[in-house]
């Protein structure tokens, strides 16, 4: 794109939606990588790179949902990112959905757990995402050289392990 | 140490309680149950409803087998540990899970060295007793595969997938 580092939002849920994203680390070697989670103790695990924690939310909880939703959005519009790549779930989802607002371009990577269909995030994330990625090649097309993709569907271009 | 962890979400008896009643059998005491709220008395046990990240990642490292639902985040710290991993898949239908995904990558995953399935509540005692044999796999690295890494290295610099 250009010769200035990117500035990337690399951001998931705890457990195992992080440790999978923190297995791209590498591909973050050459941009400003910020991370954000769920659990502020994980900041260790990616020190010394930026860490930003975001509130715990699910589909059941409404309150909690909501401002976990406003803090994500803050989050972007303070940042604005140049990408974002998420593995899940809910934070990383609505980080997606803002980060059309500020021209970030965005990768879903859906959970290697999901082995026989995409998340119901990573569906509705394909209609608007730049990227979806599934971990699983009977499930996706392989990613084009150019890495543009169509909307509404989902490409392989291998997995977390 | 035997490691039992069902993740933070829901609780998961069926695991829980046969392990627990497996460890009294068999006089193995030196377990550490992370059980996420439970019903089952585990008097004379380490345990523990949840487990910051952290110490999680301490107990693992001193665990020498594993017994987990298949939560992605246990399975990989276990692989890039080397260790051996014993699985009960949480079942949609018993109210365990929202879908069977669990089940499906299980599946996937089986038959990876130091990686068991228990597909139902009979193989789990069978296969308790078979623990002290079993061996973990090599370590795998701590970075996702190189083909992805390239994909995800083009996407955040907007440039094309480096050919061949």
């Amino acid at each position: 794109m250009s010769a200035t580092r990117p500035k990337v939002l690399a951001i998931s849920s705890r457990g195992g939606h992080w440790t999978q994203l923190r297995r791209l680390r590498r591909a973050f070697s050459d941009c400003d990588v910020i991370w954000a989670s769920t659990d502020a103790a994980l900041a260790r695990e990616v020190a010394p790179d930026s860490f930003v924690t975001v509130p715990d939310a699910s589909r059941w909880d409404r309150i909690k949902l909501v401002w976990s939703i406003l803090c994500v959005l803050w989050l972007v519009l303070r940042l604005r990112p140049h990408a974002i790549v998420s593995t899940g779930a809910a934070p990383g989802y609505f980080a997606l959905r803002f980060g059309r607002l500020v021209g970030a371009r965005t990768l879903w990577l859906d959970s290697f757990a999901n082995a026989e269909e995409l998340s119901l995030s990573g569906r509705k994330t394909s209609s608007f995402a730049d990227v979806t990625l599934t971990q699983w090649a009977h499930l996706g097309e392989p990613l084009p050289e150019s890495v543009k993709c169509e909307k509404d569907r989902a490409y392989y271009a291998g997995a977390v392990l | 140490m035997i490691l039992v962890t069902v993740g933070s979400q829901l609780p998961f008896d069926r695991l829980i309680a046969p392990v627990a009643a497996w460890g009294r059998a068999r006089g193995v005491k030196d377990i550490f149950f992370q059980h996420g709220g439970t019903t089952v008395n585990l008097t004379g046990f380490n345990h523990a409803a949840f487990i910051p990240p952290d110490e999680f990642g301490r107990l693992l490292d001193r665990a020498t087998v594993v017994i987990t639902h298949v939560g992605m985040g246990t399975i990989l710290g276990c692989l890039e540990r080397g260790k051996p991993i014993l699985v009960l898949p949480r079942k949609a239908s018993l109210g365990e899970t929202r879908n069977e995904h669990q089940s499906a990558s299980a599946r996937s995953l089986e038959g990876r060295p130091g990686f068991v399935v228990a597909w139902n509540d009979r193989e789990l005692p069978v296969l308790l007793d078979r623990l002290d044999s079993m061996q973990g796999g090599e370590r795998i690295s701590s970075d996702a595969s190189p083909e992805l890494l390239t994909a995800v290295r083009a996407f955040v610099h907007g440039t094309r997938l480096p050919r061949g």
